[in-house]
């Protein structure tokens, strides 16, 4: 039993020191950044423009819908100051 | 409008002519390359976001409490301005994320709590198109929140774990970077201030169009 269990732990030693001295497997050679992955190559240029865009789009399309809006409310003040006044004329 | 409105459109329209060739000439960051050059237009953007809600939550408080109708007038123009300065932000945050980070996003306390702001202000919108009668003064009470949020998204990347850089960034800039940042908040505030001076003339005709058909019917 005694001779046994010393196999037992002496076997536990050694897969224990083998996992403590396990190396990760070694390399086959370098990789040149050119070679890597599209995510780790991602190219920062269409980020940074699709980011102007959007500021630039947002301000142009949001003072566009300003000067619409504007127009039609002084269109609408016209037509209705034209109609109290053809009524005050009667 | 305001006289100084012509100058002032001349200014910025220079200033943001300008602005490009200084960013160009900002030089790389060290780690991030040149998405960072985003932050030259994601941060100015951002404070000019804070500074639209300060002044939508300040007129809605002066609307509310002290009954002004010019006061409603100008928080409903910043409280709009805000929500499109709100989407350059979320839009070029993730932009500038899915390289520094490599996600689109994340659930962190600074993008989560500047989502959360963006979403009251755009309530505050649709209080106002859909409340129907009486909506206005509801819709100022949500503004003053939405202005209540600010100084908890500008403290965020402090006080929570979080990816974002932190508040250290621009007080720490290099004098390469700081100039060009400074000139671009500068063209953002110009840009703001001219928004501001369009979309509250808009609210003031649209007054005189509701007064000139009650003056109609009458």
């Amino acid at each position: 039993m005694k001779r046994t269990l010393a196999i037992f732990v002496f076997a536990l030693l050694v897969m224990a020191t083998g996992d403590l001295h396990a190396q990760p497997p070694s390399k086959d050679g370098f990789v040149p950044v050119d070679q890597l992955g599209t995510q780790e190559q991602l190219p920062a240029t269409p980020l940074v423009a699709a980011a102007y865009g959007v500021a630039w789009g947002a301000v142009l399309v949001y003072v566009w819908t300003i000067w619409r809006r504007l127009a039609r409310v002084e269109r609408e003040i016209a037509e209705v100051s034209r109609r109290i006044a053809a009524g005050t004329r009667r | 409008m305001s006289k100084v409105f012509a100058p002032l459109l001349v200014v910025c329209g220079a200033m943001f002519f300008y602005a490009p060739f200084l960013i160009v000439g900002a030089p790389y960051e060290a780690t991030m390359g040149l998405v960072q050059k985003i932050f030259y237009f994601h941060v100015p953007s951002a404070m000019t976001l804070f500074l639209s809600a300060f002044v939508a939550g300040i007129a809605s408080a002066i609307f509310l409490f002290a009954g002004r109708p010019a006061a409603d007038r100008v928080a409903a123009a910043a409280a709009e301005i805000a929500v499109v300065l709100g989407i350059i932000v979320l839009v070029s945050g993730p932009l500038w994320a899915r390289k520094a980070w490599g996600v689109w996003w994340q659930w962190d306390a600074r993008l989560t709590s500047t989502l959360v702001m963006w979403l009251v202000f755009q309530s505050y919108l649709l209080l106002r198109r859909y409340g129907g009668p009486g909506s206005e003064r509801l819709a100022a009470a949500v503004a003053i929140f939405g202005a209540a949020l600010v100084p908890f998204v500008y403290w965020s990347v402090n006080l929570w774990r979080t990816v974002h850089p932190n508040t250290n960034v621009v007080p720490t800039l290099a004098p390469s970077m700081r100039g060009p940042f400074w000139f671009c908040v500068a063209a953002f505030l110009c840009l703001y201030v001219l928004l501001l001076t369009l979309r509250t003339a808009l609210e003031s005709r649209r007054s005189e169009l509701d007064a000139l058909y009650l003056a109609l019917e009458d």
